[in-house]
């Protein structure tokens, strides 16, 4: 039975502290309702985030939730899945959170290939702390700490997840909002690290230092530099300039890291049994 | 129009369209992207529906709301009131 | 190593720490490698998955940290092992893991600093770190084992402590308590006294996650077993969801230093040496404890009345019983191998009741009793 979303909120938190039209909220629908269809148990869910805007967005849900420590999410993450296989855990990063300060233990957990999945909300800048650009700000465009054009080239998470050992790597839009809930409910019933990498709008930070003054102008944007893999494979690479391919990329079947870990465990008894 | 708390509730014989007056922020996503043009800004830049019976029940104002503050009622494989 | 329990075994101060985070029911450990504190992680690799337990060895330091925070809160007691430059990087989640009040333990094998420093050499240069090593107001609670027996004990206190009080509890050891061995008799199981954390006696609807009880320690409920709530390293209301509520934050700071201050006649383990009639004493800890007590007995054969205070729990500092020695001695000596570190905890304790000095070693040596002695002996001439 579908249910309503305020199922899953902490009612009281609400309004939530996102600025008007933020995508940070988009994506909260988004992974609420691919929850919803796959008709998971509240308590079996732990949503884990960093810090950042996007990270505050397990305060607003009725989940064991976690607002950690900037960066440092997926290895919080990590203890709580291999403490307790049972549980179900999502990790909400930012793109700062998530390839910055938080990039070694993204693609660490990634080689783990342990069963999380990593939603990151790429808004493309630090939307928090007021507009700094981040690894995930494209070339040329413009931050607070970035006022005469990023000169960095910016990361592409899906090859990095998919180069570090994940099982299952999709790019989704706060725009393209069904097929992101299709990506985000095939994440979360992957076994291993799946990822799902959303480009979003910030029209406060990153909308008001590239000349887009709101939210619909931003959607607009992202709605129109979004491509799907068959048409980016054709494009010129002057053509994929100031765009991203959307879809997904990558779903395998690998072993899972808790499940190897219990087969340790076997060994180690069985060692000890024998002595 | 019938209210309920801070709710606005907008209905015809086959369509409801809640709006959360209190959680809705005027972002105007859901007015620029309703395929149909079912939506339109009142004097705060929050909506209401202008041509309710053009609603297909598409669901994409609910889905792109970043505020939970509007629901579609109807809406195919979505729960009915 | 295939026993656990009831033999005496001939055991390094690692091995020993591992043995008694076990018998704690320590069934989690998250790591990365760092001499001189390595043999705790290959000790926990090795036997924890035999206890159906879990080991992880982490990207980092601070990755370790972060997950023996999430193993905690699943429901796991928890450890990690560092030495002081992974101590350093532990220091972000160890706030997180105060301000949240998760129980777990932190051992730090200490050397020679700063930096990388001398790996192979010992030193007590942590003593401040483990104090204040993370921002902002906290209370901490550090032990300082001086023989591996001690280690042993001392880490299933550091165990019964963290869960009794939900807060991190750190075992600072150093490279020679770390890496000696000493005969140690293992207790059987049932001999082992056990602390398991508070579980809430109210439905999940009603729990409040930050609601104290009368000892200040809020009762706590792991993810997993139907109390869903929110954990955050912002300031937080009794609920856990954040606050700017200057009587909640407020209320919540004084609470996560008071539940430690206000049990600290329970947190506190101190021994002492030829105490009776001493004029002079000494306050030491840690494998300079050991000299100190080689140094009483020199003292002692002598004729001079010194006698020795040897601080368990350096962490929040005994300050009564300090006070109280120095009503009765005229000189306190404090010997570390640092500049002075727990000597000034030491001078706020006596509040010039007596003299205190202090006697330094920091050239990757161990102090010696000798050496103690004659500081003693010099500070006699001097009067
Ligand atoms: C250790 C540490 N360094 C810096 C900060 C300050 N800080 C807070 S949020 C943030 C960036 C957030 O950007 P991102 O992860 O992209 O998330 P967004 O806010 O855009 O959702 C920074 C640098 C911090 N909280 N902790
Ligand atoms: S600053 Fe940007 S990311 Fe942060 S809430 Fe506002 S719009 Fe969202
Ligand atoms: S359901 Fe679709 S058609 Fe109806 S108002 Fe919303 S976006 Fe417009
Ligand atoms: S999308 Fe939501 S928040 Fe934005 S104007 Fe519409 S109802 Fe209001």
């Amino acid at each position: 039975m579908k249910r309503d979303i305020e199922y899953y909120l902490r009612r009281e938190a609400f309004p939530h502290i996102w600025c008007a039209g933020c995508g940070n909220g988009i994506v909260l629908g988004a992974i609420l309702r691919a929850i919803d269809d796959l008709q998971w148990d509240k308590n079996e869910i732990a949503m884990i985030s960093g810090i950042g805007c996007s990270s505050r967005i397990t305060g607003y849900v009725d989940f064991c939730t976690m607002n950690t420590t900037h960066g440092r999410a997926l290895p919080f993450a990590t203890g709580i899945k291999m403490a307790n296989p049972e549980m179900k855990v999502i990790v909400v990063m930012g793109d700062g959170d998530c390839s910055a300060i938080g990039g070694n233990h993204f693609i660490h957990a990634a080689r783990r290939n342990i069963d999380l999945t990593a939603i990151i909300v790429n808004n493309m800048i630090y939307g928090m702390t007021g507009g700094q650009y981040s690894p995930l700000t494209p070339s040329g465009r413009f931050g607070t700490t970035a006022p005469y054009g990023n000169i960095d080239q910016s990361f592409d998470l899906v090859k990095l997840a998919t180069a570090a050992g994940a099982s299952y790597v999709a790019r989704g839009t706060v725009y393209h909002i069904r097929p992101l809930i299709s990506l985000i409910k095939k994440a979360f019933n992957k076994k291993g690290f799946s990822v799902v990498e959303i480009i979003s709008d910030c029209p406060i930070s990153y909308g008001k230092m590239n000349r887009m003054q709101s939210a619909p102008e931003m959607l607009k944007w992202i709605r129109d530099s979004a491509v799907s893999s068959k048409v980016w494979e054709n494009l010129s690479e002057e053509e994929k300039k100031d765009k991203y391919v959307i879809g997904e990329f990558l779903d395998v079947e690998k072993p899972e890291y808790t499940e190897l870990y219990a087969m340790v465990v076997e060994r180690a008894q069985k060692l000890e049994v024998g002595k | 129009m019938e209210k309920e708390g801070s709710k606005e509730i907008y209905q015809n014989n086959s369509v409801k369209i809640t709006v959360d007056k209190e959680w809705c922020k005027a972002c105007g996503i859901c007015l620029e992207f309703c395929p149909q043009k079912v939506l339109a800004a009142d004097e705060g830049g929050k909506p209401y529906p202008v041509n309710l019976s053009a609603c297909t029940r598409c669901g994409l104002c609910e889905l792109r709301c970043p505020d939970f503050a509007i629901t579609v009622e109807g809406v195919e494989g979505k729960k009915d009131v | 190593m295939s026993k656990l329990k009831g033999d005496i075994e001939l055991l390094q101060g690692n091995e020993a720490c591992v043995r008694g985070a076990l018998l704690a029911g320590v069934r989690f450990f998250a790591g990365y490698p760092i001499t001189p504190s390595s043999e705790i992680a290959e000790g926990m690799a090795r036997l924890l998955p035999r206890l159906g337990g879990k080991f992880l060895q982490m990207e980092d330091e601070i990755a370790s940290m972060a997950a023996v925070i999430g193993a905690s809160i699943a429901g796991l007691k928890s450890i990690t092992a560092t030495s002081g430059p992974g101590f350093t990087l532990k220091q972000e989640n160890l706030g997180f893991a105060i301000l949240n009040e998760i129980p777990c333990v932190i051992v730090d094998a200490q050397r020679g600093g700063p930096s990388t420093g001398l790996p192979t050499a010992p030193a007590q240069g942590d003593m401040m770190q483990a104090r204040w090593g993370t921002h902002g107001d906290h209370s901490i609670i550090a032990l300082a084992p001086s023989t591996v027996n001690e280690v042993l004990f001392l880490t299933i206190r550091a165990v019964n402590l963290s869960e009794k009080y939900r807060t991190p509890v750190i075992l600072l050891l150093d490279e020679v308590i770390a890496h000696m061995r000493e005969k140690v008799r293992l207790p059987l199981p049932e001999e082992v006294e056990i602390i398991n954390r508070k579980k809430p006696t109210v439905s999940p609807e009603e729990y409040l996650p930050f609601k104290p009880e009368q000892d200040g320690v809020p009762p706590m409920a792991n993810f997993g077993e139907g109390y869903r709530y929110h954990f955050t390293g912002l300031i937080h209301n009794q609920k856990g969801l954040p606050t700017t509520d200057p009587q909640e934050i407020d209320s919540l700071i004084r609470r996560i230093n008071d539940k430690i201050q206000a049990n600290i006649k329970d947190i506190t383990f101190l021994e002492n040496y030829s105490l009776d009639e001493a004029r002079i004493a000494l306050v030491a800890y840690g494998s300079v404890a050991r000299a100190a007590e080689g140094a009483v007995k020199l003292a002692r054969e002598k004729g001079l009345k010194v006698g020795l205070l040897k601080l368990l729990t350096v962490w929040p500092f005994p300050s009564e019983e300090v006070n109280r020695l120095a009503q009765q001695v005229d000189l306190i000596v404090v010997p570390e191998m640092n500049l002075g570190q727990m000597v000034l905890a030491v001078e706020r304790a006596v509040g010039g009741k007596c003299k205190v000095v202090s006697y330094s070693r920091v050239d990757g040596e161990l102090i010696t009793p000798l050496e103690i002695l004659e500081k003693v002996e010099e500070e006699i001439i001097k009067k």
